[in-house]
């Protein structure tokens, strides 16, 4: 990151509208009753540094904590040490742990997630022959909700080492897991996508495909013929005798998916996990952002608010249209009438998202909310990260 | 009103970057003169009706979007793998009953799904035809495509329909089928655009994507650099600058022209690492074109203004 200036914190004076309840991050983690934290927004964001600094912060305030990370910026990953993507979590050096706490950090390997559920629940025979299965190759890295299915999984066999309810919290390796969500463009995806998979993996086609035999027999065994023989014709047999072997393979897997699914889900509602909507000021993020909101009500899912990321604001007290007019009394090409200019247009942009910021807090009373002002540069280290996580928690009236 | 240079657009970029808004102003640019322009999106996320402020673009409907005042015409179509699917097996295969079955037993879906590289090769098929359309002479023919693309993190594997359909079928009609979508996408009537944002990550992945595509022997035309900060100083005074230049507004307090000076600094640094990022597509040695951040958003207008900026930093692509 560039050289900063201490301007970022002044930008504070531009936080949140007044009437809209604080959302209290130190709270929240000083809560050890609260053992998941999973930061959901659409794409581009900056869910991960969001999630990045949520995790550093609590650890420094001696939480022990392991966060999952999806698509980190390299110099980010290279920063909490996960560069290599090795789907195990690694501790993050040059954290402070004088609180008692720690920072474990990995980044989700999909593929890699996908083939351990398989060598897990398969014979080694079976799992190989799903392993080299073409339909399992394009569904374990290529498929749309696997990476959500997969950031679902990685959050139970996490969340199992937290031994909840097990009495187990006082000795586990953590004690606090923050998700952050994987990249797309609607935040709802991440609920979607595992209903998604499944029921394509519980499908019709399936079943029939296992047990043709079964059912209202000569009905089935007609469309069965039709099937493959239609199947065949466009795609040629090998194709048609893959899927078998895909399916066949699958069987095993096939029960526990459902089971799996409905179990992380279960989990997420319970009052462990508390979610987190992260949006930017602008009017598409914010849409997105109240969606997200209704549908977490839907679930029954606990939210604990929302955070606005990248906050435009000033530190220098003068109106776009003062900036405009001391800048028309100056030679137009001096340094000083185009920092007014400059003034001015970031002005307009201040104004338009605190619009936006309020437009979103009348629609969605009582949410409560925090800001964290746009800094210059990209979040690249510890020190950015931990930057974030003050502006974060600091009560921005 | 010229033939253009290309009948075939793959717009590109990473998440984030506004490739979307781009792909819609390049269509707008490449109508403006009198064309018949296709504009596709093909991951269902209705951002092409979002963009144009209008109702989802359903089915196979291709729509008109927009009619610029010469007589040109921008249509929208939303290709779904799905639709793609029944359409390509009622043309090639006179499936009937079949067909309703396959449907029926989840066929479609899983193959629209998980069979490897189907999927793409159905959505790329689908904007082959359009394009093909044209040489047929058939009435509602274009003059070009523009192909809203998946982003650069996928965009190779989504082009190289040959490679993806060789984990499926060595021979056969899906085969054939993609061996002619690809002589089109390699043929010199077919070009990408990736748009990218004057920032590490997505500068970085724009320089993935070309060392992924070039063994594709698909061409680059341009990398579009959008919603880049406009600024009246030049990359010489930015370079002779002091970091953080003293200001003297008159009539401005001290503490206040001290807060500006530090405001200001900020602004010039991220110039700078805007600067940078530029620099670093430079050795790419592909035109680079520049589309200003407009503070106000995306709407109509923006839209017209970028095409309007396109049209002028691509004379012989849209002219």
């Amino acid at each position: 990151m560039t050289t900063r200036t201490a301007a970022s914190s002044e930008h504070l004076a531009w936080g949140r509208p007044a009437g809209s309840p604080f959302l209290d991050v130190d709270a929240l983690l000083a809560d050890r009753g609260k053992n998941i934290v999973i930061c959901c927004g659409s794409g581009g964001v900056g869910k991960t540094s969001v999630s990045a600094s949520v995790a550093l912060r609590a650890a420094e305030q001696g939480r022990r904590v392991v966060v999952l990370t999806i698509d980190p910026a390299r110099r980010l990953a290279q920063s909490l040490g996960v560069a290599e993507l090795d789907n195990t979590p690694r501790p993050v050096r040059a954290v402070d742990t004088s609180a008692g706490g720690s920072l474990e950090a990995m980044m989700l390997d999909m593929k890699r997630t996908f083939d351990d559920v398989v060598t897990a629940h398969a014979s080694p025979e079976k799992a190989r022959q799903i392993l080299s299965n073409p339909f399992y190759q394009a569904l374990s890295t290529s498929f749309s909700g696997t990476q959500e299915y997969m950031a679902m999984e990685k959050l139970g066999q996490l969340s199992a080492d937290l031994g909840l309810g097990r009495g187990g919290a006082e000795r586990a390796r953590w004690d606090l897991i923050v998700v952050d969500t994987p990249p797309s463009r609607s935040a709802l995806d991440f609920l979607d996508a595992p209903e998604h998979l499944s029921s394509l993996l519980d499908g019709r086609l399936l079943r029939l495909l296992l047990n043709p035999g079964r059912g209202p027999v000569r009905m089935m065994s007609v469309g069965l013929s039709l099937v493959t023989s239609a199947m065949s014709k466009v795609l040629g047999g090998q194709v048609l005798s893959d899927v078998q072997t895909f399916v066949a393979a699958f069987e095993t897997l096939f029960g526990g998916f459902r089971q799996r699914a409905e179990a992380t889900l279960a989990n997420l509602a319970s009052p462990h996990t508390t979610f987190l909507v992260v949006a930017t000021p602008e009017p598409e993020a914010l849409r997105e952002a109240s969606f997200f909101v209704e549908r977490l009500g839907d679930e029954g899912l606990p939210l604990a608010g929302v955070v606005v990321n990248r906050m435009s604001g000033s530190a220098v007290p003068l109106s776009p249209e003062r900036a405009w007019a001391m800048a028309e009394d100056l030679p137009p090409e001096t340094l000083e009438a185009v920092a007014l200019r400059t003034h001015a247009t970031r002005m307009h942009q201040v104004l338009r998202q605190r619009a936006a910021v309020r437009r979103f807090c009348t629609a969605n009373t009582g949410m409560p909310l925090t800001t964290v002002p746009a800094l210059p540069g990209d979040v690249t280290d510890l020190t950015d990260l931990r930057q974030v996580g003050d502006l974060l928690a600091a009560r921005d009236e | 009103m010229s033939e253009p240079r290309h009948t075939l657009h793959i717009v590109s970029g990473k998440g984030g970057t506004g490739k979307t808004t781009v792909a819609g102003a390049l269509a707008m640019a490449l109508a403006t003169g009198g064309r018949r322009v296709l504009l596709c999106e093909v991951e269902g996320r209705g951002g092409l009706a979002e963009l144009f402020a209008t109702t989802p673009l359903q089915g196979d409907e291709e729509r008109r979007l927009l009619r610029t005042p010469a007589g040109g015409e921008v249509f929208g179509l939303s290709v779904d793998a799905r639709d793609a699917l029944t359409e390509y097996l009622a043309s090639f295969y006179r499936l009937g009953l079949a067909g309703r079955a396959l449907d029926r037993f989840g066929v479609y879906d899983f193959a629209t799904s998980i069979a490897p590289g189907l999927r793409d090769v159905l959505l790329t098929g689908k904007v082959y035809e359009a394009v093909r359309r044209r040489t047929k002479g058939r009435p509602s023919s274009y003059d070009a495509v523009v192909l809203d693309a998946p982003p650069t993190g996928r965009i190779a594997t989504f082009l190289n329909v040959h490679e993806a359909v060789s984990g499926l079928a060595r021979v056969g009609p899906i085969h054939s089928q993609a061996d002619s979508i690809m002589s089109v996408l390699r043929s010199s009537r077919t070009v990408v655009h990736l748009v990218t944002l004057l920032q590490d990550m997505p500068v970085t992945e724009t320089l993935e994507a070309l060392e992924e595509l070039r063994p594709t022997g698909i061409a680059v035309g341009t990398i579009i650099c959008n919603m880049v900060t406009p600024t009246p100083l030049t990359t010489e005074t930015l370079a002779a600058l002091e970091a953080r230049p003293e200001l003297h507004v008159p009539g401005l307090p001290p503490e206040q022209n001290e807060a500006l000076a530090r405001e200001f600094a900020d602004e010039l640094s991220a110039l700078r690492d805007e600067q940078g990022c530029y620099e670093r597509l430079r050795p790419a040695g592909l035109p680079l074109v520049e589309l200003a951040h407009d503070p106000a958003g995306v709407d109509r207008a923006a839209l017209h203004t970028l095409a309007g900026s396109l049209a002028e930093q691509l004379p012989e692509e849209v002219g």
